[in-house]
């Protein structure tokens, strides 16, 4: 098998890298990133993306160039030339994507590292002390010892989260609503509220089934398992309102397993915890009830609407 | 009575030499142990579900031309998928792969029939029986939980379905296996004495790559329904938290089975392609035993990638990194074929009939859903995408621009001799036209959504994303469309 060395080939295969580094900058295919370690998930797709486009538009190309190029005359009988193998570059093609994935894996390896996937403390499953056995007979704790890390926790990268104690806030999904609850002021609410640049630690936990707890523009993911806790540890950088959905299919509305991640400034922030902190609320008539004195049926009802939840699920909830 | 023939007397090998034309009709209604008449008897149930799993694909794809759950009630929405989903790989994939090895292996290798006629016969037959259940729980209520039936939701929502389900896929499953130690057995130890492994066929070797991951791991699925069906039915709580139990473990047993059956769907096919190739290109194969040897590559990493499904599961950091790394490795072997398919048409005489547009087909889509592959594979990424349209852009660039490409490339290959007639060409050319272009409209979208923030399994969705979602509806119609001329 000759390979093709001519200066069309050359040019082609400029074209290729060109087009596949420009696109893999500029495919605008993810959302916003909220979080510095959101820009450097990106960053590994970007490396993907441009990889792939080289991979895609170089075997397609072959494809259609064959499709035209080698097409049998009509009337021609005669079979093609009897080229069975070529061990150098048979070799040749088996190094380079064991080169490519490598790569891949070590940088994806650091990034995970860098987002706190792999710290060892901060991230792994706290064990019964914290795993809600509350509800008696309803959950039980695995993996007492807490040895494995569930989650993603501190990042050995962001000064914030070495630094700052992180914000804690309990995360429960419960069909089909999030319920937030801040322990350091008792706050209950259904959507959430952070101020910006300061670590947050999320505790998730599920009251029913499996549900997964997704911040698209933080590209954070993790299921909410019943029995267990599960961490993410992250730190807001930019402003704004972004959405929380639920990925793990939970039931009919599992679709409308949303809420709202609020990231505030400070200021905004400590307004929000006035207005909202249950000491506070005992005092105007509005609000006569600590929240978390609710069920989670009563809790919701006035979400109802907006998560779209039907009244008899509502009352299907304890 | 064919039935009880068998398969060594005079009967049963006079009537291997019928012709197409000299059989009857009734020998394919009936327990008969003739591989050719299995074979056919595979592809045609294996087409029939195939039809209902597209419909209920298009119900799918109508429900979700609007934000809002009005045609269909989000209950049924979660019901259909179930069953699209199922029916696709239990009741099309895995049996049509079934179909070509069937029909094909011992014509191939050279023996009179498969190693254990009857008991062929008994895994084609609890094909349908599985099938009837499986779509009878429409009329108990059908599981709502996802094929991948993850407990507790599994154990909540649609019982009696679910247990339809577990019943059928437990039945299909060992229709599987029982069909898998026919391949090997007849693979193994039927070939005509002068033909050694390295002359075999690659379809063969593509075959008993594949049932060597069915053998080894449908019986830890089958362990895992099993357990889940007594959660069920008895109170048990292997895997239901609220008495104790641990829905992580369900997660690892299915999918210790489900990963490698996504290589047993896609195997056979790999196989195929590397036969029509080369015909149809008039070539002989490039790179043989690269191809033969990394089906069993594939084969054996496929055993130890599971946990990719549950990157952002109860798994912990390391275990993620590592279920990482073995994962991208078979970009590896499956890189290798890719280029020596292309090596293959490479320089040659091609013919750009039926058969081979799907085969160049094959290759243009799967590409697109290894190359997706590995990106669902590194963890950061991962942790984005799982879950959402993202990944079922990705399985069915897989499934559909795969295997399902290769097995129409086969069938339009293989359709003269098995039917002993010919088929209309332009037809097939417009089949292939109407799949590609409905195919890529409906699944090229649906990378987008899911990075964008939609989740999959919804029957209810953000406006914003309505527009790429109308897209993918219409692309849908189209492959509807296209099974006409087929
Ligand atoms: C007409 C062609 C097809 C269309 C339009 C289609 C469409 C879809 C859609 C929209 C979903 C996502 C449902 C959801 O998450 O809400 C889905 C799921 C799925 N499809 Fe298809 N599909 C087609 C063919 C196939 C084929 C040929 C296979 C397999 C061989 C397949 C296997 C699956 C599987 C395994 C799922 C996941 C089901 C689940 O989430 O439990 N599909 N399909
Ligand atoms: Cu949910
Ligand atoms: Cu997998």
């Amino acid at each position: 098998m000759t390979i093709p060395s001519n200066i069309l080939t050359l040019l082609a295969g400029v074209a290729i890298t060109l087009v596949s580094l420009w696109y893999g900058q500029n495919h605008g295919l993810l959302p916003v990133a909220a979080s510095s370690e959101a820009t450097q998930v990106d960053n590994l797709f970007n490396l993907m993306m441009t990889i792939a486009t080289a991979l895609f538009l170089l075997i397609q190309g072959v494809l259609i160039f064959s499709a035209f190029k080698f097409r049998r005359q009509a009337g021609d009988l005669t079979d093609g030339p009897a080229f069975e193998d070529n061990i150098p570059l048979e070799i040749v093609w088996t190094a380079i994507p064991a080169v490519i994935v490598f790569i891949l894996a070590v940088y994806s390896f650091e990034i995970y590292n860098a987002m706190g996937g792999l710290d060892p403390v901060n991230s792994r499953d706290p064990g019964p002390t914290v795993t809600a056995i509350a509800e008696p007979n309803t959950l039980v704790a695995f993996n007492p010892d807490g040895e494995l890390a569930l989650g993603i926790g501190v990042s050995p990268e962001d000064p914030a989260q070495q630094a700052l104690a992180p914000l804690e806030v309990n995360v429960q999904g419960l069909q089909y609503a999030w319920i937030f609850t801040y322990p350091d002021t008792g706050i209950v609410t259904g959507d959430m509220h952070i101020p910006a640049n300061r670590p947050v630690e999320l505790n998730i936990s599920a009251a029913d089934v499996l549900h997964a707890f997704w911040l698209p523009e933080f590209r954070l993911k993790q299921d909410a398992i019943p029995g267990r806790v599960t961490k993410l540890v992250f730190t807001a950088t930019r402003l704004g309102e972004y959405p929380i959905v639920c990925a793990e299919l939970c039931g009919a509305y599992h679709g409308a397993m949303k809420s709202q991640l609020y990231v505030q400034t400070l200021e905004d922030y400590q307004q929000w915890q006035q207005e909202n902190s249950p000491e506070q609320a005992e005092n105007t008539e509005e609000i006569a009830l600590n929240p978390a004195e609710l069920s989670p049926g009563q809790f919701l009802a006035p979400y109802a609407a907006e998560a779209g939840i039907s009244a008899k699920t509502l009352e299907a909830i304890p | 009575m064919t039935a009880t023939e068998s398969p060594t007397s005079p009967a049963a090998v006079s009537g291997r030499d019928l012709g197409q034309s000299q059989r009857k009709w009734q020998d394919y209604f009936s327990f008969n142990t003739d591989h050719k008449v299995i074979g056919i008897q595979y592809l045609v149930t294996s087409f029939f579900f195939f039809f209902i799993g597209g419909a209920l694909a298009n119900v799918i794809r109508t429900e979700l031309a609007t934000p809002d759950p009005d045609f269909i009630q989000p209950e049924l929405y979660n019901q259909i998928f179930t069953l699209h989903g199922t029916v696709m790989i239990f009741l099309w994939i895995i049996p049509a792969g079934a179909a070509f090895g069937n029909y094909l292996i011992p014509l191939m290798v050279g023996a009179e029939d498969m190693a254990f006629p009857r008991l062929n016969a008994v895994a084609f037959w609890m094909i349908p029986v599985g099938g009837t259940l499986l779509l009878s729980s429409f009329l108990v209520g059908a599981p709502q939980a996802g094929w991948t039936s993850y407990p507790p939701l599994s154990l909540t929502a649609s019982q009696t379905g679910q247990m339809f389900w577990i019943l059928s896929v437990l039945i299909l499953g060992t229709s599987s296996i029982l069909g898998s130690i026919n391949f090997i057995t007849t693979i193994l130890k039927m070939r005509i004495p002068e033909m050694g492994i390295h002359d075999m066929p690659l379809f063969c070797w593509s075959m008993l790559a594949a049932s060597v991951l069915i053998l080894l791991a449908t019986p830890v699925l089958a362990a895992g329904l099993i357990l889940l069906s007594f959660d069920l039915l008895l109170g048990t709580n292997f895997f239901n938290p609220a008495g104790g139990g641990d829905p992580i473990i369900y997660q690892h047993i299915f999918w210790f089975y489900s990963h490698p059956a996504v290589y047993i769907m896609i195997l056979p096919f790999f196989g195929v392609i590397s036969e029509v190739l080369p015909v149809h290109s008039r070539k002989p194969i490039f790179g043989y035993r690269a191809i033969a040897y990394s089906s069993f590559a594939i084969s054996f990493l496929g055993l130890i990638v599971w946990a990719h499904h549950m990157f952002t599961s109860g798994t912990p950091g390391w275990l993620r990194m590592f279920f990482m790394a073995t994962t991208m490795i078979i970009a590896v072997p499956t890189g290798v074929k890719v280029f020596s398919w292309c090596a293959t048409i490479w320089g040659g005489k091609i013919e750009l009939n039926s058969s081979m547009l799907f085969g160049l087909g094959f290759i243009s889509s799967f590409l697109i859903g290894g190359l997706t592959g590995v990106m669902v594979a590194a963890v950061p990424f991962d942790i984005h995408v799982h879950d959402t349209y993202f990944v079922v852009a990705h399985l069915h660039y897989v499934l559909f621009g795969g295997s399902v490409l290769g097995l129409f490339a086969g069938f339009y290959h293989w359709f003269p001799k098995i039917t002993g007639r010919m088929f209309n060409e332009p037809l097939g050319r417009l089949h292939f036209a109407l799949t590609f272009i409905g195919l890529n409209l409906a699944f090229m979208p649906m990378h987008e959504l899911g990075m964008m923030g939609m989740n999959r399994r919804i029957a209810l969705y953000d406006p914003q994303f309505q527009p790429l979602n109308v897209l993918s509806t219409i692309g849908s119609y189209i492959m509807a469309v296209s099974m006409v001329p087929l």
